[in-house]
């Protein structure tokens, strides 16, 4: 299945705090962009300087602003440079093409409560989800917690619009939120959703399932920016192809540079498409994504490419 | 405010007929030609088959996005009769009006950009206007109001559009029926299934489970994307060119397939067809899931020499469990000696075009 696409412009490029900018597309033939739902990604595509590389943002504007989308990138100094390329080359006017909204994060509409818990960049899928509560009916609460007051991104604007719906918590004035307490006290068919570092995210789903929550209201979402990691070789059964992956590529990646079409919507590990059969395999399978159970990571016979490595002698994909 | 139509409509094109009674329901010999006729081999077993919803071949069903064909009004007629003897058999749960939205803008942009000489939207801002001639409609409403429809979002537009519709929300890893319309439906009932999840609904049907088809289709549903909507086929068999076999009124149409004969089947037997289209819809993230019924008899069937062939074939060979899931068993045996008659044996195209090799 091939991922549909959207030509658009860069109309804005706005800094909003020492590391993060914000970006906002429009179409280049000046039709509307789709709407979408609250909680929805973007695939971005980047050409940088002969490297194609293709990272997902949440998408923060109104979902039901159909004549642009906005997405905020922290600029990651050691991460691959995907981040780097969109702080440092895009500008007003550019071209680019991106994915039409995926959602892996939606609102439960049956909840008689959203309960939201966010750290730092994590914020950006919680600022299209309130939008679309606050056209929608609904009730929420956000804790939100940062750094510092500088790198509090978009707290001004949510508490201004949302006043004391929205809870802000600073890590260097010693604030913490007092999850238990907060989990003990949400009336019953609450739903929370967490988004934020990976151990936020897991003190969170932890402590929830802890109290009892049940499995089907607690939601989070993190994608995973593909590790770096030594070089390895990999055989393509199906093509009759033998690549190798770089350091700073992921084996996703390395497949596509090779001409093999292969499936993805996310590439960070958590919407299932480019899961592939592993046929044989000598050496470690370095799984790093939140879609295959534990099982069948230990079972070895699946990969996800767009952010697992291997190392070894010998993997031969089913690709 | 009502949707009362005034179908002028009944000309050249739109057919005047009937789905029930006197059952005048029948295809122009064009309309034959452009029958879905669901069959690529001289063999049938399940598959997932799925295929993105592209436009297809010229006057074919798979043109436009949503075909809109010579039975368009009659059957919207039809339906509005069903309706109002039943109006459970359209339901919406309260969180599903915003998928609701989604889907009366999906069809209205697309039939109006398909059809702009029956339908046409104007837009300004959450101010539009609908026009509909065959139906002689012409409504102004506030988009996401839904205090300026006569009905539901999603009511509104499918008495106005052929096919039944499911519309399906993805909680849990999976997709739930927490909508829908069925009037023209293979004894299936939304008012059984609503609330149902995928596995639940899909229960009834033999083999699939265990060769895994319903894992993997939704495991491919579930990455279905905004923009980019899929098909496939099904098919049963129904005495009668009659759209509603639905299990509320099984006592009325289930005897009859008791009454036919060598004489009769040609003219009573019809191949129903499934065009079963999803589209991911944008503002709710929920699953629209079309489901077109096609009707033709077998006597139209025989017209074409290589489905003529093709359909004995299919009929004789298919898997008794299949024969009876899909309702015809007890009549598959006097269905293959009448479809016998017009297979001489020759070697079929591959595909489902009507030409022949």
């Amino acid at each position: 299945m091939s991922v549909a696409k959207l030509q658009v412009r860069v109309e804005e490029v706005v800094p909003v705090n020492e590391l993060i900018t914000r970006f906002r597309f429009v179409s280049r033939n000046g039709a509307p962009l789709p709407a979408f739902s609250g909680g929805a990604h973007t695939v971005v595509e980047m050409e940088d300087h002969g490297t194609r590389r293709m990272n997902p943002y949440s998408l923060m504007s109104d979902p039901s602003d159909t004549r642009g989308y906005e997405i905020s990138v922290r600029r990651d100094d050691q991460g691959r440079g995907g981040s780097l390329f969109m702080h440092r080359h895009v500008r007003p006017g550019m071209e680019m093409v991106i994915s039409n909204p995926v959602n892996l994060f939606g609102l439960d509409t049956r909840a008689k409560k959203h309960l939201m818990i966010v750290g730092g960049i994590g914020i950006t899928p919680f600022l299209s989800q309130t939008a679309q509560l606050a056209r929608q009916g609904g009730q929420w609460e956000m804790h939100y917690a940062a750094r510092n007051r500088a790198l509090g991104a978009y707290m001004d604007r949510l508490t201004g619009a949302y006043g004391d719906r929205v809870h802000c918590y600073f890590d260097e004035e010693g604030d913490k939120i007092d999850l238990a307490r907060l989990l003990a006290t949400q009336p019953i068919g609450t739903h929370l959703y967490v988004c934020g570092p990976k151990g936020m995210i897991a003190w969170v789903l932890k402590t929830a399932a802890a109290m009892g929550w049940p499995p089907q209201a607690l939601h989070s979402e993190e994608f995973i920016a593909p590790p770096t990691g030594a070089p390895f070789e990999v055989q393509l059964a199906a093509s009759g192809k033998t690549i190798t992956v770089g350091p700073a590529q992921s084996l996703l990646e390395a497949i596509e540079a090779a001409g093999v079409d292969a499936p993805y919507l996310c590439r960070g590990g958590a919407c299932g498409q480019c899961e592939t059969n592993v046929l044989r395999h000598e050496g470690e399978i370095l799984h790093a994504d939140h879609w295959l159970t534990d099982e069948e990571k230990a079972s070895n016979c699946k990969i996800m490419p767009c952010v697992s490595r291997f190392a070894g002698k010998t993997l031969v994909l089913d690709r | 405010m009502s949707l009362d139509f005034k179908p002028g409509a009944f000309n050249d094109f739109f057919r005047e007929e009937t789905f029930r009674g006197d059952f005048t329901y029948r295809n122009s010999p064009h309309n034959i030609r452009r029958f879905p006729f669901p069959f690529d081999r001289d063999d049938y077993m399940y598959a997932v088959n799925m295929e993105p919803h592209v436009p297809g071949r010229i006057g074919s069903v798979f043109e436009k996005t949503f075909d809109v064909d010579e039975h368009y009004v009659a059957e919207m007629i039809d339906r509005a009769k069903v309706l109002a003897d039943d109006p459970l058999r359209c339901q919406s749960l309260p969180h599903m009006t915003l998928a609701g939205w989604d889907l009366l803008e999906l069809i209205m942009e697309s039939k109006a950009r398909d059809y702009p000489e029956w339908f046409s939207l104007e837009k300004n801002g959450n101010r539009w206007r609908w026009i509909n001639r065959p139906l002689g409609i012409d409504h102004s409403f506030t988009f996401l109001d839904e205090a300026t429809l006569p009905y539901g979002p999603m009511e509104y537009i499918t008495r106005q559009t052929q096919g039944d519709f499911t519309l399906q929300d993805e909680r849990e890893g999976t997709l739930w029926m927490d909508a829908g319309i069925a009037t023209s439906q293979a004894d299936w009932s939304v008012d059984f299934d609503i609330g149902m999840s995928w596995h639940e609904w899909h229960a009834p049907v033999p083999l699939a489970h265990e060769m895994g088809i319903f894992d993997r289709a939704l495991k491919f549903l579930l990455k279905l994307q905004h923009g980019a909507p899929v098909r496939r086929f099904n098919w049963t068999m129904t005495v009668n060119p009659l759209l509603d076999t639905a299990p509320e009124t099984y006592p009325k149409w289930g005897p009859t397939k008791t009454s036919l004969t060598q004489e009769n089947l040609g003219q009573k037997q019809h191949l129903r067809v499934e065009l079963q289209t999803l589209y991911r819809l944008p503002r709710s993230n929920a699953i629209a899931f079309d489901i077109r019924c096609y009707l033709a008899s077998f006597d139209e069937l025989m017209t074409v020499p290589k489905w003529a062939r093709r359909l004995h074939r299919v009929v004789r060979d298919i898997h008794p469990d299949l024969a009876t899931y899909k309702g015809f068993i007890r009549n598959q045996p006097a269905m293959v000696e009448w479809l016998s008659k017009y297979d001489d044996g020759k070697p079929t195209s591959p595909g489902w075009w009507p030409e022949e090799a």
